[in-house]
């Protein structure tokens, strides 16, 4: 914490314009200073296996800026009460800080109320209340539900469960050999008995990054409702709801630098209004008799129950670390990292990669020719570097592309190029390993 | 990166790439699958079970070095063994790779030592035993698939 130094302030205010170069009054970008903004990030200081740690499973979780960790001491030293119940100045604080954190969700996604921004546990949750409350309330037998080949387990299993429940039927939308959605067959899959299009923004597993206002254009054309699963779109790209036109978007609030066990669901207001609850308790109620109960105004109809107080706050705190990096700036570094790791990866003999569509996140999966992920995964992890190896909770996905599981490499917005390096030296030892 | 030398080691490579009765029997008595939805190692153990004697082991499937290795070595290492020798060469394997040594002799572990380096690598303890829970579940005749999940 700082505070404002009178006589500098006034020292700056002596500066005359005139006398800067122009390059100051125009404001260019900001250099992204990958060095200084991996300071942010204490874990990044560590090291794993007597290595510096090398963490390239971001698409896992992310790690979590100094910020964050410091909101969350914050909130328990200072603000702990509980939220929309007393009348005593700390539960006012806390209420207080809580809304703030949806108005800053709000804004981060560009959505137009905050009536529209329910916290969850996390994307999984946010799909699950969808599936429960505007599914069960909506999909009659005989209906259809439309997915595609790369969802993740979060994004098929909630629509299996419904489709079981009410006798409808799960189709899904198939990718080509890059990892692209098939949109021909999108355009035959559309029919009237389509009731909604649940869709990754970004795959987990390839990276892929699906057309969704397309996807939305096409669906809507149909009166297909379309949720999307952002779990990895919102870490990798500025996300606007309202630009994408989908119904609902859910996240996850560890995937974007914050913590685990919060996350949100963005849905229109209409729809939710129109949604049964899903979840009965406190908060959720605006009066309960033994005969009748009357549900809660949007959006505390979906949020039963004390909530991840602290989670939703430190979760604003790293929407508002990101957005002063930029999500366009972070864009472009992670951008910039996968064109080199990726060119660099493909010197490798017998090194192939799952997944290359022209439109991808930060995420690489591949394969080794004669060693199998699991054993490429330990031995890297001997050299500090953490990459994720294994089906990444999308089985259909590595059945459409015959392997039993790949490695993915999935860089954040403090990786490196001397880190997409040492994952190739690393992979060199593999293969010594095993030749 | 000691470790990992002590961890694939030569015989663990070798059995990788050259796995031993690693082919599926038509006449076989039991046959069980064994699956590590973890890392996705698969297999499909197939036995000769008579009077109370293993007369043969083959396996197929696909996975990891480590788990490939073992339900190669694991074949033909029970070969001619009772369930109840084999149930003991088990349980002395599994206290090879999590690290209990105490009372084993070079003796006891045989060709089995090769996965000494196992028990340095807790993540990779199920790799190392998913044949041998497969081999017992066959032996024991119960189900037709088993997970170490």
């Amino acid at each position: 914490m700082t505070t404002a130094n009178p006589a500098r302030q006034a020292s700056e205010a002596l500066i005359d314009v005139a006398e800067l170069p122009p390059s100051a009054l125009c404001a260019p970008p900001s250099r992204y200073d990958v060095a200084k903004i991996r300071e942010d990030f204490p874990i990044l200081r560590r090291t794993a296996r007597g290595k510096h740690l090398v963490y390239l499973d971001n698409a896992a979780t992310t790690q979590k800026p100094q910020a964050m960790i410091d909101r969350i001491v914050r909130y328990y030293a200072e603000e702990n009460s509980n939220v929309h119940r007393g009348v005593h100045y700390l539960s006012e604080v806390a209420t207080m800080e809580y809304e703030n954190a949806r108005g800053k969700v709000c804004r981060f996604l560009n959505a137009r109320s905050e009536k529209e921004i329910v916290f969850t546990r996390g994307t999984t949750e946010s799909i699950n209340l969808v599936a429960q409350s505007w599914g069960r309330a909506n999909v009659r037998e005989g209906d259809q539900i439309l997915i595609t080949a790369i969802e993740h387990h979060s994004n098929i299993v909630p629509w299996q469960l419904l489709c079981d429940e009410k006798r409808a039927t799960l189709r899904v939308i198939p990718v080509n050999d890059a990892g692209e959605l098939r949109i021909d067959s999108l355009e035959t899959l559309l029919n009237p008995k389509v009731k909604l299009l649940a869709v990754g923004h970004a795959s987990n597993a390839l990276g892929t990054i699906n057309p969704i206002r397309k996807i939305v254009e096409m669906a809507h054309a149909n009166g297909t409702l379309v949720l999307v699963d952002g779990a990895q779109g919102v870490p990798h790209m500025k996300v606007d709801v309202q630009a994408l036109g989908c119904d609902f978007y859910a996240f996850s609030g560890h995937k974007v630098y914050g913590p685990t066990g919060i996350g949100v669901l963005y849905g229109r207001e209409a729809l939710l209004d129109a949604m049964p609850p899903w979840q009965g308790g406190g908060d959720m109620i605006l009066s309960v008799s033994f005969e009748k109960t009357t549900w809660n105004a949007l959006p505390y109809k979906f949020e039963a129950g004390t909530p991840n107080i602290e989670g939703v706050v430190a979760l604003a705190a790293s929407l508002d670390y990101v957005s002063s990096l930029g999500l366009d700036n972070i864009a472009a570094h992670e951008q910039d990292l996968l064109h080199y790791a990726t060119a660099r990866l493909l010197e490798i003999d017998g090194l192939r990669i799952i997944g290359t569509a022209r439109e991808k996140a930060s995420v690489i999966s591949f394969v080794l020719e004669g060693v199998h992920p699991h054993d490429i995964g330990t031995i890297v992890d001997q050299h500090g570097i953490a990459i994720r190896t294994g089906h990444h909770c999308a089985q259909p996905l590595m059945l459409r592309f015959n392997v039993p599981a790949t490695g993915r490499a999935s860089f954040g917005l403090y990786n490196t190029k001397e880190e997409a390096d040492a994952l190739v030296a690393a992979l060199r030892n593999v293969i010594e390993v095993f030749r | 990166m000691s470790d990992l030398r002590e961890l694939y080691q030569q015989v663990i490579l070798d059995h990788n790439k050259n796995p031993r009765n690693f082919h599926e029997m038509a006449d076989a008595s039991r046959k069980v699958e064994g699956y590590n939805p973890l890392c996705g190692d698969h297999y499909t153990i197939f036995v000769k079970f008579d009077d109370g004697t293993i007369r043969d082991v083959s396996f197929t499937g696909s996975g990891c070095a480590i788990s490939k290795a073992s339900a190669s070595v694991m074949s033909s290492t029970v070969k001619g063994k009772t369930a109840e020798e084999a149930q003991s060469l088990f349980d002395t394997f599994h206290r090879l790779v999590t690290g209990d040594m105490s009372g084993l002799s070079a003796a006891d572990l045989g060709r089995l030592a090769a996965f000494s380096g196992v028990s340095e690598f807790p993540a990779r303890v199920k790799c190392a035993t998913l044949a041998w829970h497969t081999l017992r579940t066959a032996l024991d005749g119960q189900e037709d698939k088993v997970t170490t999940e």
